[in-house]
């Protein structure tokens, strides 16, 4: 437990919260990288899992996809990468958007898929347009599971950008190597403390904003089926190579 | 190429250690998580609190995970039981939800109907439930078992030896075929593990053959939801 209040006494030690590299810049960096991987990821995965979830059409394959994805050893990309575009932010970038794209991808179409079909053909019935049907009905109804896959993605980025410092020079991820090499066991843990608080903050907005997107109407018939979903995405199963790596 | 032909017996011996890592944690997390999801499913108001706890385990990133559990295991950052016990939280974070579900899905009347034939409360677990809950269970063993080989490698930048050594290794002397390498032998053995745990569920549980003719509609839900999310 000493080595606890070491790690705590280094997070609260005024000498780190100054300068360069202080605890505010390096969680502002790790947040912004985390903020333009999940922003890039959603604007490719999003649109694709709402064709495939309203279309039905490429589910197999998107399964098949986002199963595949999963399954890759994140370091393994994340070096390959870095071997091949150079120490920096690009590598990370690449590597933690691949991975974020699985659960926004499978949130995406099965918040879509999950819309009874009944509502749907009774939309289509009232003379909505296809555009309409997805805007107004389906989104809004899959929106728990929708912002379920963002979750799981978040979360997978926030742990994952703490491996990003191992190529390039940002994030809360520096405290840790940073720690390893001068065998500073407080400093690692307290940058370990500080990025398990940040996720665990996130998780929590996220659990909130998962209830609050859940449109009124439906409100009673869902809550429990929202709460017994993972908070990470799991596996694609019936397919041999499935879920996977955080990182 | 050439360097996997004259690095063989490296790779061979990562993948050995790379299974003793991965291997006892996913059985550890498998045998600890059924208890624990069993309680979860009977005791109505375990459920909510234990599940909410095996979120947060989830949610919790793994590197940092592994630098501050030896503060409360004793052990050393780069040992290998450290990270196994690492990877055996994950798996009972995953198992534990997938088992209070399994439970849940065996139907009242089947367990009623064991308790009417004479069934004690032990018996009805191992001889009823247990082999019901079989299919639901093996599709969370499933994901535990890609998700910790996968997620064994991570123990390479804190120095712990894996496969992902290929990789940190690879890196630092600039070989692709190293880090490309390993990230097919990591994935190999995620298949082969995945395709034992199958063969051997078909071995046990004969009657969930995917073709066979099941009423069980509750279970083969669930298995499928497991599937989209």
């Amino acid at each position: 437990m000493n080595l606890l209040l070491e790690g705590i006494a280094w997070i609260l030690d005024p000498a780190n919260w100054t300068g360069a590299g202080s605890i505010p810049e390096r969680i502002a960096q790790h947040l912004a990288i985390s903020a333009t991987v999940l922003l890039i990821a959603a604007f490719i995965a999003l649109p694709v899992g709402m064709f495939v979830g309203h279309t039905g059409r490429g589910k197999e394959l998107a399964v098949m996809v986002s199963g595949g994805l999963r399954a890759l050893p994140t370091l393994g990309l994340l070096t390959l990468l870095a071997l091949w575009l150079g120490i920096g932010l690009q590598a990370p970038i690449i590597a933690l958007v691949v991975l974020a794209l699985p659960p926004l991808l499978a949130g995406a179409y099965s918040g879509l898929e999950s819309v009874d079909r009944r509502t749907i053909d009774a939309a289509r019935a009232m003379g909505m347009r296809e555009g309409q049907i997805v805007g107004k009905v389906e989104v809004p109804l899959g929106m728990p599971i929708i912002v379920g896959g963002i979750r799981s993605a978040t979360l997978q980025i926030v742990a994952t950008a703490t491996l990003a410092a191992y190529i390039a020079d940002e994030g809360l991820g520096r405290y840790i190597f940073a720690g390893l090499k001068t065998r500073d066991y407080a400093e690692m843990l307290g940058g370990s403390i500080l990025v398990i608080l940040l996720a665990l903050a996130i998780d929590g907005v996220f659990a909130i904003t998962q209830r609050l997107v859940v449109p009124a109407g439906v409100q009673a018939t869902r809550t429990r089926e929202l709460r017994s979903r993972p908070t990470r995405p799991r596996a694609v199963v019936g397919q041999p190579i499935t879920e996977g790596n955080r990182e | 190429m050439n360097w996997l032909w004259s690095n063989l017996d490296l790779v061979g011996e990562l993948m050995l250690v790379h299974l003793a890592l991965s291997v006892p944690a996913i059985i550890l997390s498998f045998v600890i998580s059924i208890p624990i999801g069993w309680i979860a499913h009977r005791q109505r108001w375990s459920r909510g609190v234990l599940l909410a706890l095996c979120g947060l385990l989830y949610a919790i990133p793994s590197l940092p995970l592994l630098i501050a559990l030896p503060v409360f295991t004793g052990q050393r950052t780069t040992s290998p039981i450290n990270l196994m016990f690492a990877l055996t939280l994950y798996g009972i974070a995953v198992i534990v939800r997938t088992a209070a579900d399994a439970f849940d899905a065996v139907e009242p009347d089947v367990r009623q109907s064991a308790t009417a034939v004479g069934y004690s409360a032990t018996g009805r677990f191992w001889g009823v439930e247990l082999p019901l809950a079989g299919p639901v269970l093996l599709s969370g063993l499933r994901v535990v078992i890609v998700s910790t080989v996968s997620l064994a490698t991570i123990g390479a930048v804190i120095g712990v030896q894996s496969l992902g050594s290929l990789f940190t290794d690879g890196l630092q002397r600039g070989i692709q075929a190293e880090i490309i390498t390993g990230i097919v032998a990591t994935m190999v053995l995620a298949i082969g593990l995945d395709w034992a745990s199958v063969a051997i569920g078909r071995l046990l549980m004969p009657w969930s053959r995917p073709n066979a003719n099941t009423s069980k509609a509750a279970s083969t839900t669930l298995v499928k939801a497991a599937d989209t999310l």
